[in-house]
């Protein structure tokens, strides 16, 4: 018995450090430290309905150390026959009518939290961006403004975005888990959900549903910035010229490589809808390469020469003529140069 | 025919001897052997999983083949694993808790093995033929459509073949309890593990259709151009979704209620108390599989499907745990005034009731939708199911083992290898998933081949592999004590536990008629109640007369090796029309072994009553 | 129980499907899977009320049925039912003959209804190009009426070795329950149909 304790004791000391090490999580990827209302609702639930499950495991587990303790067969009475009980009907009564009140006080808010986060009725004046998941990116066009972009979406802090979401090939899901829950990206139907950030900052988004190799490689970032950078965001960005010729020699080579090269064929730069592969206008400004790598020149070489070693599945791979490093070289540092907007991602307060 | 014979005769009779089987209770052995096969293979891929999240960004095994194993993992465990081990102890267990000679239909229950085995063990060539499965266990539309190679198909067609291996089962199990119950043994007799052995089969008979539709649809899609799940002609892919969760909810009370009988029958004779509010407890057990038809669509709160089907589905959720906590309290009320006695068994069944009762107050924190949008295909929900299926299921089936082991094999396991292996694997199991359920919410989905340095995962994850070691050094050591005890163990008496119910009251191991006389049930824990009297012997409810015996045949196996070769024409025509020759051999040979079943009379033979009186002694 | 199973006229009981505990566990496990059965079928009647207007621009249900093919068909398998009732009925009047015959009508009834739907599925094939492939309504409806139609061609070979393999040794409690396992069955693919008439046929000629 003593040595059942003590393991047990052990254990939750072990579990004790490494929670502590780990903390809550990583700030702006936590669903712990919520910096949005939708996250806010999701916590709110969470604690409620831990509250409750504590208080269920502290009764059980009390119940279950009195009964370890005074009703080990003793030293001497192992022929003892305990009373064969059949039942009780107040004591079965009172755990039937407990749960269920229980369950009733979880049942309420969260009846009404589902309906709250349904609410879709500000659509229509509100900002509305259209999500496509794709095999392993995302794109964002914002509907209404002529702007596409890839891989990082730039909203306004204090404001409910609506997202009208489709994927073009699986299921993906969508999920910025310190702004907001998740929902599926299906390929038959448009589902619809609202986010809102109320802290200006970049958000870790992850696709949370199996979707291929690189399913764990399809990360994106939300940058929420003020409405005022927002507004100059929407500015610069319909006023892309796509043809804007890159500075140095290397760039101009990389430029007229990337158009050569078929690159455009799936790659827009710009407000075109064509989006087989991500939206390249504001590379430049992206927080990741790929969407988990850093977007260094020597990452983008190793990307061009080789996209499977990095993204295992990509769409990419295979489908674009072969380069020299020095090609590579060329193109990246063209790529490096998309910076259209004022506004960038240090600007959210990275 | 006498067990003695058995062991004197050389190793090709033996095998021919299980290969023909219709005994319940070798067949039930086979269950166990092939489940724990299974059982190893799963572990295996754990492990490989979790070196693959020791640490940040590693590329222990490759991104493709990390989704293979995490495929074969769950697929593996779920199938063929977890329920032909549940399958195993039901057969050899429940035909002598209602005392019965045999299972109804014993030719079906040895078809019903073949076709899972070979089932599982087609779904594992997938390995050594161009790569295993890689959607996922749950394999959802369209990836599973576009998967590339054959690894789906294997899928697809291994799981029929030990999906309708399960039902048959299922049907069997259902009819013995109707129909071949002792005298006097009434439904509100029936100890919990039959109770559970019976709602379960109807759990199987009712859910797996729908798993076979789902998957006749994907292999129609995948080997003949349907269009049920490609949307360029009209298809949706919510509806695999929605079939696998009205089959795949209820598959997780299959699982885990026939360990809640297990726990019912050892909580009870170590405690040496009858079962507290054995009624109540039943009424639980029918209202949990009752709703469990009810809640699939909280496997797919984030598909879209609106608030009100969320809220429906939220609320029917919640009220499983209703029944759920009666059952807890029952158990703990068993105890309560007893004399408890804790051996390897017994400590299995008091480890579940903490672990079992976190999964499910998990379970009921993921039934509130709005908090869902946050677990859902996290860590969190790994580390829930975990909880459940670990915590509630192998807990279960592993103190089963230590409870049955000498009635099945009439050898004692070792206690102190047993503890041993049990320390091992409960703080192992705790460390390995505790951790996770805050993994989930830190922002760690589930199915990620890599975790990102700097994302606050490392040290989780690096506890979380640290304790999936633990538990296997736990199960190795319980594999080594299975071999050890199989030797060396202590013969077991008929009744090594002072048991209650009528399996203790025959043989260890049982003769393979189980009851010379078939017992007269007077009670609720019958034996218990002639031990009580005095008499510790169960009364007889016939006079010693012959045994009618069914035969063996080899057809069900060579049904299922027909099955078996059409799966792969089936799962090859794709790639050249030469392999249909492999289906149209297949079926011959299935339908022929069928036809000879159908025209070939097998009325079984007799236990003469002479050969009976000889063998009393 | 008797070691022997054929019992002359004068001995057989009243319920000769139920006299052995073999017998009983028969039908009994054929009533359980067919609760199985319900739920297969329902899969499928869900997947295919899901996709039924997903046509693709291909033929739609309204373009392809038509009433008369339909009603004849089940004509068919409504009579069919009714025969298998007849010959279980002379089962139970231990005249093995006329149960023999009857049987033997609903058989060749059966064959009939899976003629007509041989011809159906071919027309919709030859002239409205209309296949498995063509649309997501395309595969439900094959699957759906093709399980159907599998369903009654499986039972049609079973009843007929059930009749060639007792042919001359006449009605026993051995193989009673049997014949009378059969009949259940079916009655069963005869409610299936009525369902299918009614939604896939009925419902989709008016919608």
């Amino acid at each position: 018995m003593k040595a059942w304790l003590g393991k047990f004791k052990s254990l939750l000391m072990l579990s004790g450090i490494a929670l502590l090490l780990a903390g809550c999580g990583k700030e702006n990827l936590s669903a712990f430290i919520p910096k949005g209302p939708n996250a806010e609702t999701s916590l709110n639930l969470i604690i409620l309905s831990l509250a409750i499950m504590i208080f269920v495991f502290i009764v059980v587990m009390l119940v279950y150390v009195i009964v370890l303790v005074r009703f080990r067969q003793k030293k001497g009475q192992e022929d003892y026959i305990p009373k064969q009980v059949e039942g009780n009907k107040t004591l079965e009564t009172i755990w039937t009518v407990i749960p269920i009140i229980l369950v009733l006080i979880l049942a309420v808010p969260t009846v009404t939290a589902t309906f709250e986060l349904a609410d879709n009725s500000g659509a229509e004046e509100g900002l509305n961006v259209e999500v496509t998941g794709n095999q392993y990116w995302w794109h964002f066009n914002y509907q209404g403004q002529e702007i596409q972009t890839s891989q990082d979406m730039y909203i306004p802090v204090g404001e409910p975005v609506y997202l009208n979401m489709a994927s073009t090939d699986v299921i993906h899901s969508f999920w910025v888990p310190s702004i907001s829950g998740k929902m599926d990206v299906n390929p038959e139907n448009t589902n619809t959900m609202y986010i809102e950030a109320e802290e200006e900052g970049v958000y870790w988004g992850k696709c949370a549903e199996l979707c291929g190799p690189s399913h764990s490689l399809m990360d994106f970032k939300v940058i929420a910035v003020s409405q005022e950078e927002f507004d100059q965001w929407v500015s610069d960005m319909q006023n892309v010229d796509p043809e804007a010729q890159p500075e140095g020699a290397v760039a101009q080579e990389g430029q007229s490589l990337f158009q050569e090269n078929s690159c455009v064929a799936c790659h827009a730069i710009g407000s075109s809808p064509v989006a087989t592969g991500p939206n390249l206008t504001s590379f430049g400004d992206r927080t990741t390469l790929a969407g988990v790598e850093e977007p260094t020149k020597e990452n983008i070489v190793d990307w061009l020469l080789n996209p499977e070693a990095m993204k295992p599945g990509n769409k990419m791979t295979g489908n674009y003529p072969e380069l020299t490093e020095e090609e590579a070289s060329s193109i990246a540092e063209y790529l490096m140069q998309l910076q259209p907007s004022e506004i960038t991602p240090e600007d959210a307060g990275n | 025919m006498s067990s003695a014979a058995t062991q004197k005769r050389g190793f090709g009779a033996m095998l021919w001897d299980y290969l023909t089987t219709v005994d319940h209770k070798k067949i039930g052995i086979l269950y166990l052997i092939g489940g724990g096969f299974f059982f190893l293979l799963g572990g295996l891929e754990a492990m490989i999983i979790r070196i693959q999240l020791l640490v940040p960004e590693n590329d222990f095994i490759s991104a493709g083949l990390y989704n293979e194993m995490i495929t074969m993992h769950g697929t593996t465990m779920i199938f063929l694993a977890a329920m032909p081990l549940l399958l195993g102890l039901m057969n050899v267990i429940m035909p002598l808790q209602i005392g019965a000679r045999d299972v109804a239909f014993p030719f079906l229950n040895s078809l019903g093995f073949w076709l899972f085995f070979l089932g599982g063990i087609l779904l594992n060539c997938s390995w050594f033929l161009g790569g295993a499965p890689d959607a996922g266990w749950t394999s959802y539309a369209p990836l599973s459509v576009q998967s590339p190679g054959h690894g789906v198909d294997f899928y697809v067609m291994g799981l029929q073949l030990s999906g309708a291996g399960t039902l048959i089962g299922g049907i069997n199990f259902l009819v013995t309890i109707v129909t071949m119950r002792a005298p006097g043994m009434t439904y509100m007799r029936m100890p919990l593990f039959t109770w559970t052995t019976f709602i379960t089969s109807i759990l199987i008979l009712f859910a797996f259709p729908a798993l076979t539709v789902g998957l006749f649809l994907l292999m129609f899609d995948r080997m003949m151009g349907a269009a049920f799940f490609d949307v360029a002609l009209g298809g949706n892919a919510i509806i695999w979704q929605h079939l696998f969760w009205i089959f795949g909810h209820p598959e997780v009370y299959i699982l885990i209620l026939p360990a809640f009988g297990v726990f019912s029958e050892i909580l009870p004779t170590f405690s040496k108390k009858r079962l507290f509010g054995y009624t109540a407890m039943v009424f639980a057990t029918i209202l949990i599989a009752f709703l469990g038809f009810m809640v699939w669509a909280h496997h797919m709160f984030t598909v879209g499907l609106g608030p009100v089907a969320n809220a429906i589905f939220a609320i029917a959720t919640m009220a499983i745990a209703i029944p759920t906590g009666i059952k807890i309290f029952n158990w703990l009320a068993t105890m309560w005034g007893g004399s408890i006695r804790i051996n390897s068994a017994m400590l299995w069944a008091l480890a579940f009731v903490p672990t079992f009762t976190i999964g499910g107050m998990t379970g009921v924190m993921l039934a509130s939708t709005v908090a869902d949008y946050q677990y859902h295909d996290t860590y969190f929900v790994v580390a829930h199911f975990h909880y459940v299926i670990v915590g509630g299921v192998v807990f279960g089936i592993l103190a089963a083992l230590h409870y049955w082991w000498p009635k099945i094999f009439g050898r004692i396991l070792n206690e102190a290898m047993g503890k041993i292996a049990f320390w091992l694997f409960f703080i192992g199991f705790h460390l390995t998933f505790f951790v996770q359920h805050f993994l989930g919410l830190m922002g760690m989905p589930r199915r990620y081949w890599v975790f990102l340095e700097g994302q606050g995962l490392d040290t989780g994850n690096l506890v979380s592999s640290i304790g999936a070691f633990l538990m296997g050094i736990g199960g190795l050591i319980f594999l080594i004590n299975i071999i050890y005890s199989s030797v060396k163990g202590e013969k077991a008496s008929a009744d090594p536990w002072d048991g209650r119910t009528l399996e203790w009251a025959t043989a260890s191991p049982p003769v393979h008629y189980n009851f010379k006389q078939l017992p007269l049930v007077r009670g609720l824990d019958p034996l218990w109640i002639e031990k009580m009297e005095g008499k510790g012997k169960i009364t007889p409810a016939e006079p010693l007369d012959e045994i009618h015996m069914p035969n063996g045949s080899i057809l069900p196996l060579i049904m299922t090796i027909g099955f078996f070769i059409a799966s792969f024409g089936f799962i090859y025509q794709t790639d050249h029309k030469a392999w249909l020759i492999a289906i149209y051999v297949g079926m011959a040979i299935a339908l022929g072994a069928m036809l000879t079943r159908s025209l070939k009379d097998d009325h079984g033979y007799h236990i003469s009553k002479e050969e009976l009186e000889r063998e009393a002694e | 129980m008797s070691h022997d199973h054929s019992l002359n006229p004068e001995t057989m009981p009243q319920e000769p499907e139920k006299a052995t505990h073999e017998g009983k566990n028969k039908f009994l496990g054929l009533w359980f899977f067919l609760g199985g059965e319900t739920v297969l079928f329902a899969s499928l009647f869900g997947t295919y009320l899901a996709l039924r207007n997903s046509t693709a621009d291909g033929p739609s249900s309204q373009d392809l049925f038509g009433l008369e093919l339909v009603f004849i068909m089940t004509i068919l398998l409504l009579t069919s039912s009714l025969t298998s009732v007849y010959a279980m009925y002379h089962m139970k009047n231990n005249d093995f003959a006329k149960m023999q015959l009857w049987l033997g009508v609903t058989a060749l009834l059966g064959v009939g209804f899976l003629a007509f739907e041989i011809y159906e599925f071919a027309h919709y094939i030859t002239d409205y190009g209309f296949t498995f492939r063509s649309s997501a309504f395309g595969s439900a409806f094959y699957t759906l009426v093709g399980f159907h139609g599998g369903h009654v061609a499986f039972g049609l070979s079973w009843i007929i070795v059930l009749m060639a393999r007792n042919a001359k040794r006449g009605l026993n409690l051995y193989n009673a329950p049997k014949f009378y396992s059969f009949s259940l069955y079916w009655h069963f693919i005869d409610v299936v149909w009525v369902f299918i008439f009614t939604v896939v046929y009925l419902m989709g000629m008016v919608s």
